[in-house]
């Protein structure tokens, strides 16, 4: 019996993107409330998908702080050059989960910066190409690698749109337990999946963003602050001609 | 079809791995578990001895596709737990890697000859306050 | 047609094991290659996040474009009844599993993972053109090696014709499946275009031929068997056509593109301003690879002479490994166009910053990777006609076809 309420009351703080919420909360008021939630005991469904709005008007130009947090989110602070290499060539075989971009409007000349990384389409081409099946959408929108079946041969960096995946080009030595990682298979940001799956409610960018110019939530829960964000105003789809519905959204651009 | 192809080399695999393993145990008196482990103040593991020493590959390998594809973190068998559990801690009170000379998980490994292929992506050690199932 | 006798080739010891010699040192130094390469990662390979197929996939997709090219010697008699080309049949079977064999050990030994290869035999996610390929090339195998039975038992011979067009319509899936790896991506200009398909079948006839001519007059003339002038014309005239074709599928890629002004930048980038893209499109694709090899065998002198089929094939083998790097490369280097209206001025990842292309230098393991599999793919076919009765005893004119002797 108390299995249950428990089961239903984790189910809730997922869905509602709260967590340790003992308390019933009206909905549409959001917390943000440090996470001390249960894992996930739970398959993930469809009810539930993630996404984020990203302000490009809040992004400033020069700050990495979303690039920082998640290295060290995911461990790819942890990656050494390995001896011998090229610094140069090195550096563009190194894994990023998340980059900032800068880009200048071809008619008007304004200019916009913004991070960019998986879009977490919900047909993503990257799973069509997969040919094991690795690249795969999981019920909750998220768009990851199952590494222990990825055999390494980069269709899916040949197909995705947005230049979204890193392929690991070395030995690692160290990795958290919280983001495997190995020589030989292709990874991308996976929307910080250990913090989902921990009932956390943040990502590891959403929270280092000073500006909050990122925005991360249910976009399937009509009174998320991300729903509610993304009705209020109009908000653009990289690539939307390639009808990819991605699940990560900008503004002002 | 892949399942089946596994089947016979694995069986053929456990059955020499179990021989070598007895007989390991059996030199080295019954407990293989690592003092300074969490595991060594434990009566037994998440299944019984015997079984986890015939069939932990194939329980890591139910629960990983249950934990990557389902995002289910509670699994019995998780690898993050093993670790947690079978990492011994050095004098300094750090984490020795299960795959160093000599520990839980190398030792035997090594013993039976089998490879040991999930560290070369997963920690070997626990790096922070391990939850289960990560 | 007077019956044709077929042998092993019986060129003396001491030669046939120094040229397997040669191949088999060759073939070690790929495979060291690729052990290196492995080993370390591919770091140690020019290959990086923005350009993720180098060298190995040139010398792999160009591998197995020509094995199903190769296969087309064959077909011809059997399908479109060439009773002339039906004595040139085994060896085309043999060569077009060698050639296959080879291109598909150099795309396995460049993965990430070349270890799970039973992951990818037993896992499949239907919707990848990559995993039909798995089951067109095993499948193609398997054709291949029954067709040539057919061709070899007499038993079998009644089966023929059929196994022939099986195996013909099995080549040309293969090759749609190979083009449409290219065809079906659609994140990138250089790529999202269905004519791909068709380009690389006629691709695959122009350098199964070249590559089929070069080892039929390197294993006769080794052995001294009697080729004839009317046969070898007749092939070389095939292969002039075929270059002819493929220029004019070129020549229609960009010239569509270039009415769709979305891909202008692209076109400037491969046709004038990609640097050593360019270069290799014009000099090495078009020009060596093209033009200059249909002035050959259609000069009226030099068409004639053995050195200049010679000549002519191995200018289409090369144009074929151009024109693969220019497509495989050339296609990556290309900034994708994440962002239509704007322009990229800055980025944390190599984006193609201001449209420059995207940077590759390519290693010499990925070199050496890719010509042990062409090392694989030679040596498979002289072991094959070495062992086998693949080779008629003579092709002289008479012999193959008395009416046009």
């Amino acid at each position: 019996m108390s299995d249950k309420i428990d089961q239903k009351r984790r189910e809730f703080v997922s869905v509602a993107g709260l967590a340790a919420a003992a308390t019933v909360v009206a909905p549409g008021v959001f917390l943000q409330a440090t996470a001390e939630a249960e894992p996930r005991s739970e398959a993930v469904t469809g009810k539930v998908r993630y996404g984020m709005l990203i302000d490009t008007n809040k992004c400033v130009d020069g700050c990495t702080d979303c690039v920082t947090a998640c290295e060290r989110e995911n461990g790819l602070d942890l990656l050494k050059m390995p001896e011998g290499a090229d610094p140069e060539e090195w550096d563009r075989q190194r894994p990023r989960w998340i980059r900032k971009v800068k880009v200048k409007d071809r008619l008007t000349g304004k200019v916009t910066t913004l991070p960019m990384m998986c879009q977490h389409c919900e047909f993503p081409p990257c799973q069509d190409v997969c040919p094991t099946g690795a690249s795969f959408r999981r019920a909750d929108g998220i768009v990851m690698v199952d590494r222990h079946i990825c055999i390494g041969c980069r269709y899916c960096m040949m197909a995705c749109p947005y230049k979204a995946r890193s392929f690991i080009h070395e030995d690692i030595d160290e990795k958290l337990t919280v983001a495997p990682r190995g020589k030989g298979c292709v990874e991308s940001c996976n929307l910080c999946v250990h913090r989902r799956d921990n009932g956390e409610t943040t990502t590891a960018c959403q929270e280092a963003c000073k500006e909050g110019a990122i925005l991360f939530g249910d976009l399937n829960d009509p009174n998320s602050e991300i729903s509610q964000a993304l009705r209020q105003q109009n908000n653009t789809e990289l690539r939307a001609d390639l009808k990819l519905n991605t699940g990560v959204r900008y503004r002002g651009i | 079809m892949q399942d089946m192809f596994r089947f016979g080399t694995r069986l053929l695999v456990a059955a020499t791995a179990l021989l070598l393993v007895q007989t390991a145990s059996a030199a080295q008196g019954s407990r293989s578990v690592i003092e300074g482990s969490k595991a060594y103040g434990l009566d037994s593991c998440v299944e019984p001895t015997p079984l986890m020493r015939k069939k932990h590959y194939a329980f890591l390998k139910h629960d990983r596709d249950i934990t990557v594809h389902q995002g289910i973190r509670t699994v019995k068998h998780s690898l993050a737990g093993c670790v947690d559990c079978h990492a011994a801690k050095d004098d300094t009170g750090k984490y020795v890697p299960v795959t160093d000379e000599g520990q839980f998980c190398q030792s035997c490994h090594e013993y039976a000859g089998v490879e040991l292929p999930c560290f070369s992506c997963h920690s070997a050690t626990p790096t922070q306050a391990t939850k289960a199932g990560d | 047609m007077k019956k044709i006798h077929y042998r092993e080739w019986g060129i003396e010891s001491p030669r046939y094991w120094g040229i397997l010699a040669i191949l088999g040192v060759l073939l070690a130094v790929g495979g060291l290659a690729a052990l290196y390469m492995e080993h370390n990662g591919h770091w140690v390979t020019g290959m990086n996040n923005q350009i993720v197929w180098g060298v190995p996939h040139v010398f792999a997709i160009f591998l197995i474009v020509a094995a199903s090219g190769a296969l087309n010697i064959a077909a011809f008699s059997s399908v479109f009844g060439k009773e002339i080309h039906k004595s040139l049949g085994r060896l085309s079977a043999m060569l077009a599993m060698s050639l296959l064999v080879g291109g598909l050990l150099v795309l396995v030994l460049d993965l990430g993972q070349p270890t799970r290869l039973i992951v990818a035999m037993t896992t499949y996610n239907f919707k990848s053109i990559f995993a039909w390929n798995i089951f067109l090339y095993v499948g193609f195998l398997v054709i291949v090696a029954v067709y040539l039975f057919t061709m070899m038992e007499r038993k079998a011979n009644k089966y023929y014709p059929t196994a022939g067009l099986v195996a013909f319509v099995w080549r040309l899936i293969l090759t749609t499946g190979t083009g449409s790896i290219f065809g079906f991506i659609v994140a990138r200009q250089g790529y999202d275009a269905a004519i791909m398909a068709p380009m690389f079948i006629i691709m695959s006839f122009a350098y199964g031929m070249a590559i089929y001519l070069l080892m039929l007059m390197f294993t006769f003339k080794l052995e001294g068997r009697p080729l004839g002038e009317k046969l070898l014309g007749r092939l070389k005239n095939l292969l002039g056509i075929f270059a002819a074709a493929v220029f004019y599928f070129v020549l229609v890629y960009h010239l569509t593109n270039l009415y769709g002004t979305e891909n202008h930048e692209y076109e400037a980038f491969i046709l004038r301003d990609g640097g050593v893209y360019t270069a290799l499109f014009w000099i090495g694709w078009i020009l060596l690879g093209l033009l200059v090899p249909m002035g050959i065998v259609f000069h009226p002198a030099l068409g004639k002479t053995h050195g200049g089929i010679i000549a002519a094939s191995l200018l289409v083998v090369l144009g074929g490994f151009v024109a693969m790097y220019v497509i495989v490369i050339g296609g990556q280097s290309f900034p994708m166009a994440m962002f239509p209206d704007k322009v990229i001025i800055e980025s944390g990842f190599y984006d193609g910053v201001n449209g420059q292309a995207l940077h590759y230098v390519p290693s010499i393991w990925e070199f050496l990777l890719g010509l042990g599999g062409v090392a694989v793919a030679l040596a498979a076919t002289l072991v094959g006609v070495r062992v086998l009765k693949l080779l008629p005893m003579s092709l002289e004119d008479e012999i193959v076809d008395p009416r046009q002797g």
